[in-house]
C-alpha cells in the first residue's frame, strides 16, 4: 500500500533549490501541552482530575463538569476512523506544494473524536486506527492516525515523512567518530539506510580503536573535524555543508571533576571548549546553509542532533564540570531550535545517563551502551521527537526532574 | 672593536654575504601538539580566532585572538619546565639572561640514522665522531640535531604514533650528561616535538634531555625546521622566548645567522 520511498535522484543543478514553508499552527496556550508531549513522542491529552473526562481539543475546563483541572496524561491512541476526506486545493502555502492530503475523524475509545492526518497505510473509514502524536514541521503538536498494525514500509508515508527526520536516503555528518558512540551511530545510520556518512575526526595522529573499520564501510568518509578550531569547521562546512540532511553532533570531552577534585580550570575550558563552543561553531558554520535546504526534495535538510546527558537538567558533582559544560550546550541547543524552526528543522536533544564508557568506569552499572545510545538517536530521528532520555537512569531522573528538581539535585549530591 | 664587527655584520646582512634562517614552524592549528595520557593537563594546540576583518566587527582593521600553550609551536624549553631545574635561579622566561639566548650552534646530520630508525638515539659516540671532522663542539653553544623529522608536512607522519607510543628521535641519557658536563653545552634543539626522544619516558632516567639539561639551567628547542641548510659549524642562532612572568617556555620565532 505504501510503496518504497524511491532512492533520490541526483539534484538539479539548474532549478532553483525551494524555500522551505511550514504549516499553519498558533496553538492556544493550553494545546502546547500536546506539543509537549509529542516533543517526548508521548501522546497526551488532558483528563479531568474531576469526573475523568478525556478532552479534546484542549482547553481551559472541562467540557463535562467544568473542572479546571486538567493533567495530561499518556493516551493509548486506539479509535476509530469514522470520516476522511483528501484535500486537493488550499490556499495554505506550505499544503498547497503536498497536495493531495488525507485527514479524517477519529473517535477515540478514551471518548473524544479528533482530527489526524491520515497515514497511508489507514483503512478507509470506518476503520480501527492507532492514534499517534507528532510534531509537525513548524515544531506544532498534531495528530497521525496510523494504521493498527505496522505495515510494509510505514516510514515511507509521503505524509508522515513531513513530520519525521528518517535517515533513509539522507547524508549525514556524525561530528566524532574516534568514540565507541560514535561508531555505533555510524553503524546504526547505515544500517537505517543514509546514503553517505560523513564521520569527523580530530587529532589524526592519535590512533584509536574502530576508525579504520568505520572508514572502511561503504558510504562512509572521514572527515577531518576538530570543534575548537574555527577556522577547521568553517572549513569542512565550506566542503561539505550544503549536503548535510541530519548533523549529529557527539564530540564531547567528558571529564569527571567536581570543584574542588582538581584544581584549576584548565579540565573545565576543555570540556567547554568542545560541549558548548564546539556546538556553536558547528551551529554557525552548518545551521544556514541546512536552514537553505530544508525543502530540497525527498531528501531535504531535515534535523539536527545534539548529544547532551541527563546531567544537564541538574548538576551530577561528581562530574560537576562536565554538568555545567552540557547544561550550557542544553541552552545553546534551544536556541538553535528557535532559529532552525522557521525552516522546519528539527533539533534532537539526547540526554543519557551515564554512558558505558572510559570515564565512567567506575561508575556502577545500569549505563548506557553504544549501541543503545545510537538506537535510541535513529528511533528519535524516525519518530521526529525533540528530547529524548535513553536508558532507564535518565528517565528515571527525567521523570523526578519534571516532578521535583529540588529533590532530584539532593539525590544527585548524595550520589557523587 | 665590537662595534666594528657590528657594523661589518650589518653590511654582511645588507649585501647578504650573511643569511637570516628561519628555523621556525609556522603556528597554525593543524600543527600537532604534544600528546600527553588524557588523564594528565594537556598542553593548548594553537587556536586562532578573528576579531574582525574590515567589516562590521571593525571596518577599517583585520585581527585576530589567538591562543596556545607555552610549548605550542616551534618553542624554548625554560629550566623551570622540568622539576630538576626549579629551584635554579633565573630558570623562567622572564630571568633568564638575555646574554644567552643568542649563541653559536653546531648541527649534527642524524638524517639517515632518523629516516632508518625513528627511534633513533643519538650518542656520546656519534658526537665525538662528529667532532673528529668538525672540532671540538665550544662551550656555551647549542647542539642541533638535524633529523629532517621537520620535512614530514603530515601531522601523522610528524607525530608517529602507534600503540606503544611515539617514536620520534632524540638524544641518548650518556649523551646529554657528556653535552652538559663535558662540553657545557647551553642546551639542546630538536626538530621533532620534544627534545627527548618519543619513548624517551622508557630511559633512564625517564626523559633524560629534559631532566639533565634543565637541571643544569640549560635549555632546549624543539620544532625546529630547515636544520637541513645550517653549517655542521658557524651559524649563530637567536631564540628568544616572549617575557613571559615566571612562564615555562615559549613559542618563539627562532632565526640563524649563516655564511652567505
Ligand atoms: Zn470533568
Amino acid at each position: 500500500m505504501i510503496p518504497p520511498l524511491p532512492r533520490p535522484k541526483r539534484k538539479n543543478p539548474v532549478l532553483r533549490t525551494r524555500a522551505p514553508l511550514l504549516p499553519p499552527g498558533p496553538r492556544s496556550r493550553a494545546a502546547l501541552g500536546l506539543t509537549a508531549a509529542a516533543a517526548l513522542g508521548r501522546f497526551e491529552l488532558q483528563e479531568c482530575a474531576a469526573c475523568g473526562a478525556v478532552q479534546y481539543p484542549p482547553r481551559e475546563a472541562c467540557h463535562r463538569c467544568l473542572g479546571v483541572e486538567l493533567p495530561w496524561r499518556r493516551q493509548s491512541g486506539e479509535g476509530e476512523l469514522i470520516a476522511e476526506t483528501t484535500i486537493h486545493h488550499s490556499h495554505d502555502t506550505f499544503f498547497r506544494e503536498r497536495l493531495p492530503w488525507r485527514l479524517g475523524m477519529v473517535r477515540l475509545d478514551a471518548g473524544p473524536t479528533v482530527v489526524a492526518h491520515l497515514h497511508g497505510g489507514c483503512g478507509t473509514a470506518p476503520a480501527r486506527v492507532l492514534v499517534g502524536a507528532r510534531l509537525d514541521k513548524a515544531g506544532q503538536g498534531v495528530l497521525v492516525a496510523f494504521p493498527p498494525e505496522e505495515v510494509p514500509n510505514m516510514a515511507d508515508d509521503r505524509q508522515l515523512r513531513e513530520m519525521t527526520c528518517d535517515p533513509k536516503y539522507r547524508k549525514v555528518l556524525i561530528t566524532d567518530g574516534k568514540t565507541a558512540v560514535g561508531q555505533a551511530l555510524v553503524r546504526a545510520v547505515c544500517a537505517a539506510g543514509a546514503e553517505l556518512v560523513w564521520v569527523g575526526h580530530a587529532e589524526p595522529w592519535k590512533k584509536l580503536p574502530g576508525l579504520e573499520q568505520i572508514d572502511a564501510m561503504p558510504g562512509v568518509s572521514l572527515v577531518p573535524l576538530d570543534l575548537t578550531d574555527s577556522r577547521a569547521v568553517r572549513e569542512i562546512a565550506g566542503e561539505i555543508g550544503g549536503k548535510v540532511d541530519i548533523l549529529i553532533n557527539n564530540a564531547e570531552v567528558h571529564r569527571t571533576q567536581g570543584i574542588a577534585s582538581r584544581s584549576g580550570i584548565e579540565v573545565a575550558r576543555a570540556e567547554m571548549d568542545v560541549n558548548y563552543f564546539g556546538l556553536l561553531r558547528l551551529a554557525q558554520e552548518f545551521a544556514p546553509a541546512m536552514r537553505a535546504r530544508a525543502a530540497d526534495g525527498q531528501s531535504s535538510a531535515t534535523a539536527w542532533v545534539n548529544l547532551l546527558s541527563v546531567f544537564a537538567l541538574s548538576s551530577f558533582p561528581g562530574q560537576g564540570t562536565y554538568s555545567a559544560s552540557k547544561a550550557a550546550a542544553l541552552s545553546l541547543s534551544q536556541t538553535l531550535r528557535a532559529e532552525m524552526r522557521p525552516a522546519g528543522i528539527r533539533v534532537i536533544d539526547v540526554f543519557p545517563g551515564p554512558l558505558d564508557d572510559e570515564w565512567n568506569q567506575t561508575l556502577p552499572p545500569p549505563k548506557v551502551s553504544p549501541e543503545a545510545l545510537a538506537r535510541a538517536i535513529v528511533a528519535a530521528l524516525r519518530d521526529g521527537v525533540e528530547d529524548v532520555y535513553p536508558g532507564e537512569v535518565a528517565a528515571e531522573w527525567f521523570a523526578r526532574w519534571r516532578e521535583n528538581p529540588k529533590a532530584l539535585e539532593r539525590e544527585l549530591a548524595s550520589q557523587s | 672593536m665590537s662595534t666594528d664587527t657590528l657594523a661589518a655584520l650589518a653590511a654582511d646582512l645588507l649585501s647578504g654575504r650573511i643569511r637570516v634562517i628561519d628555523l621556525t614552524q609556522t603556528l597554525a592549528p593543524e600543527f600537532p601538539q604534544i600528546v600527553l595520557p588524557p588523564e594528565f593537563g594537556q598542553c593548548w594546540p594553537f587556536r586562532i580566532e578573528e576579531v574582525s576583518r574590515y567589516d562590521e566587527r571593525g571596518p577599517a582593521w583585520y585581527w585576530n585572538n589567538f591562543s596556545c600553550g607555552e610549548h605550542t609551536g616551534t618553542h624554548f624549553d625554560a629550566p623551570i619546565h622540568w622539576i630538576s631545574g626549579r629551584d635554579l635561579p633565573n630558570n623562567a622566561t622572564d630571568t633568564v639572561p638575555v646574554q644567552h639566548l643568542v649563541g653559536r650552534a653546531c648541527v649534527i646530520d642524524c638524517s639517515r640514522e632518523a629516516a632508518a630508525d625513528p627511534d633513533y638515539l643519538l650518542t656520546r659516540e656519534r658526537v665525538l665522531e662528529w667532532e673528529r671532522h668538525h672540532g671540538r663542539i665550544p662551550p656555551r653553544a647549542w647542539l642541533l640535531m638535524r633529523t629532517d623529522w621537520s620535512k614530514r608536512t603530515d601531522p601523522v607522519a610528524y607525530q608517529n604514533f602507534d600503540e606503544t607510543g611515539q617514536h620520534t628521535p632524540g638524544p641518548a641519557s650518556d649523551l646529554v650528561r657528556f653535552l652538559v658536563e663535558e662540553r657545557d653545552v647551553i642546551g639542546f634543539g630538536s626538530e621533532a616535538i620534544g627534545t627527548d626522544a618519543g619513548q624517551g619516558y622508557h630511559l633512564r632516567p625517564p626523559y633524560p634531555c629534559h631532566y639533565f639539561m634543565h637541571g643544569a639551567g640549560r635549555y632546549g628547542l624543539q620544532c625546529l625546521t630547515n636544520l637541513d641548510r645550517l653549517p655542521p659549524t658557524g651559524a649563530v642562532i637567536f631564540c628568544a622566548p616572549l617575557k613571559i612572568k615566571n612562564g615555562s617556555g615559549s613559542p618563539i620565532r627562532a632565526l640563524a645567522l649563516v655564511p652567505g
